[in-house]
């Protein structure tokens, strides 16, 4: 490990910081104007109420509430790989972590504001406080999702306390104002020893801690179904089955988002083929596991085939749904295990198409266990209906833009690799720093 | 499309110790399908045409026939509804009318239409059992509407139900019609009784 290879990722995490090319301006104009448009269409939500949405008394949760579930499992997935990389110390993890746990919060905070886009009334949103009744599984969610939130932004900002004081050293005019900024949110790190106990050890409690919290979300996100008493969905399995969909739709995801930002910003010699074939092996593991599920889902309530379950399962698997339902678990879950695992050239490119399938299944998924359940007839006669609008398309859109708009913008401002992982990997013991002076007051 | 409508905020009841328990019997044999109920409804409440908080299903049955079928809310004692609303708005008052607070409360998150409660207006409303008319003496509009006299509002307390033409001894009635409450086995405690007549299975 010498001096030159440091410079070279120091300069590489450091690299997109406040640099703006063609490129970047032109990403963060497509991706913004997409936001815009799915802006746009919730204030005309908004203004007309959800009349102009395609959700009716009969199917009555959509497209907003799919892409609660499907962004939030996005987002576990991030927090888990990085969580899971750091509490078994895989080594290869350094140049990984930072962009998974970023995607994990940007996913999040897509996710969580679906909720209240599904609100009827999002002004009385605060009534959810104000009146709380510990009983509802909405109550749990919003406890649940706030407190995840909060754990996976402290995730994110303390590993990034080391890198900031590398960045408030480094940048120097390239970051002037920033400096200021960097300074501040370091926290006066200088590398000393009891600093780097410290570091390590809140470190080391929020990767066991964000696991439970992250298994509660998913958990209660799959209760907020599985405790009605629609037969499709009043299922033991829901809160595993959607624990591990969410892993497997995020390692996809934090799959694409490492790829993409690679190339990017030019980070092969650091994120190499070999990372991509360990996740691609964490992905094939999740995905045989979710099979397992799937099939145990379906297999216990299609055998008995009760009265209130059957007629929605034949519309999954025969009936109107099944395009959708077969689509997914042939080209979204079968597939890509292959595509993803069998041995041979482009590791990168078969990881890559491999996790787009699975997140585009993902998706559909959740649309198979929202819309059928609810559309399935309570009284035996009663098939409800649900075709989106533009409204709701454009929401989604707008969100999933949202998503690499608000990674780009990040990491235009901060190191996209953790130097300060990478330091340990390789062995480095950086001298340590002295606070300069514009970091102000502390110590 | 805001429609104002005298919910449930503030629903206060008349001399406690003499509140009713309100209940309904349906009388399958002689509903013919006329859908007067949901009309009355819908007048009742200011609702929209696709707003049918007593819905009239028609129903094959197993020999080939059909039969009608209305639907009001059941108003289940143990109401799945009303457990898994997040802010209280749904609730029970004394007379055992599950109830949405649309005026403060409800935020429109439709949890509760997970369990069967029909639609959305920004806050989910559902059938009342009219208790507005009820505390003024009147009949619910459903049942003051129903040319058939198929439909009997009732009192557990007092044990009396009425069609509006003729009065009867609910227990009795019940009993000797052999009256079933939808989805009994659920254990949702629904208050609404229903009589079977032409062909239609008791056991569903």
């Amino acid at each position: 490990m010498d001096a030159r290879t440091r410079g070279l990722y120091v300069e590489r995490a450091l690299w997109p910081i406040g640099r703006g090319d063609r490129n970047f301006w032109l990403a963060v104009g497509g991706l913004s104007a997409l936001v815009a448009l799915g802006l746009y269409a919730y204030v005309y939500q908004l203004q007309n109420g959800l009349w102009v949405t395609g959700l009716n008394q009969k199917v009555s949760w959509g497209f907003y509430i799919i892409n609660c579930v499907f962004f939030i499992g996005i987002s576990y997935g991030g927090a888990m790989t990085g969580a899971i990389l750091r509490l078994t110390n895989a080594k290869w993890r350094a140049p990984l972590t930072r962009l998974a746990e970023a995607t994990a919060v940007a996913a999040l905070l897509v996710g969580a504001v679906f909720p209240i886009i599904d609100l009827g009334r999002p002004d009385r949103f605060i009534n959810v406080i104000l009146y709380a009744q510990v009983g509802s599984p909405i109550v749990w969610d919003v406890v649940a999702i706030g407190t995840y939130l909060v754990a996976s932004l402290v995730f994110l900002y303390l590993p990034l306390i080391p890198d900031l004081a590398i960045a408030r050293d480094l940048l120097g005019s390239r970051a002037n104002v920033l400096g200021k900024v960097y300074g501040m949110l370091s926290l006066g790190w200088r590398g000393t020893h009891a600093q780097e106990r410290a570091l390590a050890r809140g470190v080391g409690i929020l990767a066991v801690l964000i696991i439970p919290l992250a298994i509660s979300v998913h958990s209660v996100l799959a209760w907020l179904f599985a405790v009605t008493s629609r037969g499709a969905w009043h299922s033991t399995i829901f809160a595993p089955l959607f624990v591990l969909a969410a892993v497997l739709s995020g390692v996809a995801a934090v799959i694409l988002v490492i790829a993409a930002l690679r190339k990017v910003y030019g980070l092969q010699a650091f994120i190499t083929a070999k990372h991509f074939r360990y996740l691609s092996y964490l992905l094939i593991a999740l995905g045989m596991g979710y099979l397992y599920f799937m099939i145990s889902e379906y297999l216990t309530e299609g055998y008995v085939a009760a009265e209130e379950i059957a007629p929605v399962l034949e519309s999954i698997f025969v009936g109107q749904y099944a395009p959708s339902f077969w689509a997914f678990a042939i080209g979204g879950l079968v597939l890509p295990l292959f595509i993803a695992g069998l041995p041979g050239r482009y590791p990168v490119a078969r990881a890559c198409l491999a996790s787009i399938l699975v997140i585009a299944g993902m998706w559909l998924k959740r649309f198979l266990i929202v819309v059928p359940g609810m559309a399935g007839p309570i009284m035996p006669w009663e098939w409800g209906r649900y075709s989106p609008t533009w409204v709701e398309i454009a929401i989604t859109v707008g969100a999933a833009a949202a998503i690499p708009l608000m990674l780009i913008v990040f990491f235009r401002f901060f190191p996209v690799m953790s130097v300060h992982e990478l330091d340990e990997i390789e062995g480095v013991e950086p001298a340590p720093r002295l606070a300069p002076a514009f970091a102000g007051g502390e110590e | 499309m805001p429609i104002a409508f005298p919910a449930a905020e503030g629903h206060v009841r008349a001399a406690p110790g003499k509140a009713r328990q309100w209940a309904m019997v349906i009388d399958l044999r002689k509903c013919d399908g006329c859908k007067e109920c949901t009309l009355a409804c819908q007048t009742e409440h200011a609702l929209p045409k696709s707003f049918e908080w007593i819905k009239v299903f028609e129903v094959k049955d197993s020999q080939g026939g059909k039969y009608f079928m209305p639907r009001p809310c059941f108003q289940c004692e143990n109401a799945p509804c009303l457990r898994v609303c997040p802010t209280g708005a749904t609730f029970r008052d004394e007379e055992g009318v599950v109830l949405v607070d649309q005026v403060d409360k409800c935020i429109g998150c439709r949890m509760c239409m997970e369990h069967p409660v029909p639609q959305i207006k920004g806050t989910v409303g559902k059938c009342m059992f009219c208790v507005h008319r009820t505390d003024d003496g009147k009949l619910p509009a459903c049942v003051e509407a129903c040319a058939m006299e198929a439909l009997y509002i009732g009192d557990l307390v007092e044990d009396v139900a009425t069609n509006g033409n003729e009065t009867v001894r609910l227990s009795t009635f019940l009993k000797e019609n052999d009256a079933f409450r939808y989805k009994e086995d659920l254990g949702t405690g629904p208050r609404v009784y229903y009589i079977a007549g032409h062909g239609q299975l008791l056991d569903n």
